[in-house]
């Protein structure tokens, strides 16, 4: 299934496709995705999308979550710019977005300065702090990739995140610290009191970093961080210094980790030492890979999914961890491209027009599939209830259905559910495997 | 005097816990050329299977057991999942053993909750060894020094004496001519981590009764231990041990003794500013050596890091 290599920015088998379109005579536009229009184009429907979401979501938690994603995707998209596009693997990542997130709360604070500052200027305090910061540790971190540069984060992650208990001063100790973001200069008659005023800030800086990220990689030393990250040798042959590519890319990574810490202290106002902490870190982590290292939008993807994870399911569920880990695993294992590696999948099929012969095969295996999963987690469920609800409370719900988990009949249905299941999707999975070799050779056939 | 003799014992057991695990850690790397983020989750695993075990058979039978199971969960982890993984690169591989760490502390939540257990020393050994100076030392310390000085001794010689050691110093130097020569190198592969996992087995059967069984066991001593093997030089055996006792030591001997950041910054001549509460650096002024004992290591290994990459023995250079 996995034939997408994640260290090329396409597909496999979108390669031959790609170059035909290329005409001989012009090989810079190779690289090219084709005419402006199209390049603006996905930018544009982002834009209208997020100015148009809150009139469709009007209450405040689902505004919360709309904000908490904008946050994310941020941050997810500069840890890309390490990981997917520079090659390295930071363990302490969260330190650049939390120590910018604490120098915007400081500047909150400063009630002088403060309030001549508009608001929305004041994330990009926090991606200089940032960017300050990982000017300082890229200094000797990026030395080399790898496992010496991922030991180095994780270490000046820890180091950072433990000194957030001891430096009260400036990280406010455990109960870290708070501000008000309505003192500072009301920008154009906004104060900012209302979450929606909060959430177009949020939605323009998503536009702008994402915009400035997606230019940063297009630019030489955009490309070059890929050329470093897959032949470091042989980048350094042609007269690139790995390392201080390496170096900018930290640098401008720590920077939108830094914008990305600002808006979190705009939006929720307190700091704590949870924003530093090496758990943050695995989560960015997490979202990251989850939406696919190899191509500019999978960390988004990653963002609103994980968000929307977080905070539906674990309001379904107690055990909302366990699945994520779970997925995580997964993808690590059997799509190390992400999601975005998995809708990137399907672009030779649509190119060739043979994506319908997809349809059917896909809901022959994936429903039953999914059914079969959904019986797997009742069954995780009850055995969770069983094991820790409390002594008499035998009554559970799930999936819209009360029932005693102490009793045998509702273990026989998810036990069943699972089985049928995963027998019937493992049963078409060949077919779906014809289809797909079929939709994906060019030419001949029905 | 007394103190620092106990100091030196507490220091001691403490980094002999450490070296049993960055000892499986140490030779896994040498071999797969990862970082296994899951091998404090298999110490967890060793002290939650050893705490299971000894209540329905006893604290020996755990001691013997758990670390088996605990061996055989590593080795089905490398031969289905990080064998599967490697194609992908380097990457992916240390991102799985990462995403393997999360899972398996959600699972021991899922399975044992939330709460620390009740694993305690067995009666057996539940006495004081003997005394020094009004400082009694638990024989159960003693226990575990001697486990792991024997652990030691039995890993060096099986290494360096055996046969099956000689092939496994071939493997990890050079796979594909031990291949060549008729030896199952994948087997082989499996089988050290598998051992290695075992080892973090152990020291979390004989680990857990002191320093408690509870789910964030791993996260509190994860961390620590990639410190000192990469403190120590990766994949070198000696250096994990010399690195585990630094640390051990370093640690403890902070936290016993109260130094003064104020009292270090007097003697070097920095004399201490008069309006405290108006200066910026007011916490770093009142430091004291046992707030900062638990950062000490990642100091320690930051430092190494940007003067000697390669780490104390290590023989790599990058």
């Amino acid at each position: 299934m996995s034939d997408t290599d994640p260290r090329t920015d396409l597909p496999e088998g979108a390669r031959p496709k790609e170059q035909l379109k290329t005409d001989p005579t012009k090989p810079a536009q190779r690289m090219g995705a084709g005419t402006m229009t199209i390049t603006l184009l996905p930018w544009i429907i982002a834009s209208i999308a997020m100015m148009v979401l809150p009139m469709i979501f009007t209450n405040n938690s689902a505004l919360t979550i709309m904000n908490q994603m904008s946050i994310t995707i941020i941050f997810a998209l500069a840890y890309n710019m390490l990981l997917g596009q520079g090659g390295m693997l930071s363990f302490g990542h969260a330190v650049y977005a939390g120590v910018g997130g604490f120098f915007c709360m400081h500047l909150m604070n400063m009630s002088d300065f403060f309030a001549m500052l508009p608001l929305p200027v004041l994330p990009l305090f926090g991606g200089l702090f940032g960017m300050g910061l990982a000017l300082i540790v890229g200094a000797f971190s990026t030395r080399s990739a790898g496992t010496v540069f991922a030991m180095i984060s994780l270490g000046v992650g820890e180091l950072i995140a433990a000194s957030s208990v001891i430096v009260v001063a400036f990280f406010g100790g455990e109960e870290g610290i708070s501000g008000d973001r309505t003192y500072a200069q009301p920008f154009f008659g906004v104060e900012f009191l209302q979450q929606q005023e909060v959430y177009y800030l949020t939605a323009a800086w998503v536009i702008i970093s994402a915009a400035l990220m997606y230019a940063w990689s297009r630019t030489p030393v955009g490309r070059m961080a890929n050329a470093v990250r897959d032949n470091p040798e042989r980048a350094e042959f042609l007269g690139y210094s790995a390392r201080w590519v390496r170096y900018y890319s930290f640098v401008a990574s720590g920077f939108f980790a830094g914008v990305s810490g600002g808006l979190f202290a705009i939006n929720y106002e307190i700091l704590t030492e949870e924003n530093l902490n090496a758990a943050s870190s695995g989560i960015i982590l997490l979202v990251t890979f989850l939406g696919g290292v190899g191509f500019f939008f999978g960390p988004i993807i990653g963002a609103v999914v994980f968000t929307l994870v977080q905070t539906v399911l674990s309001l379904e569920t107690e055990l909302w961890a366990f699945y994520a880990g779970s997925l995580f695993v997964a993808t690590v294992m059997f799509f190390p491209g992400g999601l975005a590696g998995l809708i990137m999948m399907h672009v030779p099929a649509f190119k060739l027009g043979k994506a319908k012969l997809l349809v059917m095969p896909y809901l022959k295996t994936l429903l039953p599939a999914a059914l079969g999963i959904l019986g797997l987690c009742a069954l995780v469920e009850m055995t969770f209830h069983y094991r820790h609800g409390a002594t008499g409370d035998n009554e559970m719900t799930l999936f819209w259905t009360t029932f005693d988990s102490h009793t045998l009949l509702p273990w026989i249905i998810a036990g069943a559910v699972a089985l049928i299941g995963i027998a019937i999707a493992r049963k078409t999975a060949p077919d779906l495997k014809d289809a797909w070799n079929e939709a994906n050779t060019a030419g001949g056939g029905s | 005097m007394d103190l620092i003799l106990v100091n030196l014992i507490d220091g001691l057991v403490t980094g002999l816990l450490l070296f049993m695990l960055s000892a499986g850690l140490t030779l896994i790397f040498s071999m797969m050329g990862v970082l296994n983020f899951a091998h404090a989750s298999f110490y967890m695993l060793g002290a939650y299977f050893g705490y299971q075990i000894s209540i329905a058979l006893g604290f020996w039978m755990g001691l013997l057991v758990a670390p088996l199971i605990v061996g055989v969960m590593g080795a089905a982890v490398e031969r289905y999942g990080l064998r599967r993984v490697h194609q992908y690169g380097h990457v992916p591989e240390l991102i799985f053993t990462f995403g393997l760490a999360l899972l398996i502390e959600e699972l021991v939540q899922f399975i044992w909750g939330k709460n620390q257990m009740p694993y305690d020393v067995p009666d057996i050994l539940n006495f004081t060894a003997f005394a020094i100076s009004g400082n009694s030392i638990p024989a159960y310390k003693i226990f575990m020094i001697f486990i792991s000085v024997g652990i030691f001794i039995g890993l060096l010689y099986i290494l360096t004496k055996t046969r099956v050691g000689m092939i496994i110093q071939a493997a990890l130097s050079y796979p594909r001519t031990v291949e060549a020569l008729g030896h199952n190198v994948p087997l082989i592969f499996m089988g050290v981590f598998g051992v290695g996992t075992a080892l973090a087995g152990v020291a979390g059967v004989i680990a857990g009764p002191v320093l408690g069984t509870f789910p964030g066991m791993a996260f509190v001593l994860g961390s620590i231990v990639f410190v000192t093997i990469v403190i120590g030089g990766l994949g070198s055996l000696w250096g994990a041990l010399v690195a585990s006792l630094l640390i051990g030591w370093i640690t403890t001997f902070a936290k016993s003794y109260n130094i003064e950041m104020e009292n270090i910054l007097n003697a070097i001549g920095i004399a201490t500013p008069e309006n405290m509460d108006e200066n910026l650096f007011r916490d770093f002024w009142s430091l004291t050596s046992p707030q900062i004992a638990d950062i000490l290591p990642y100091i320690l290994m930051v430092l190494i890091l940007i003067f000697r990459p390669a780490g104390l023995f290590g023989k790599r250079t990058q």
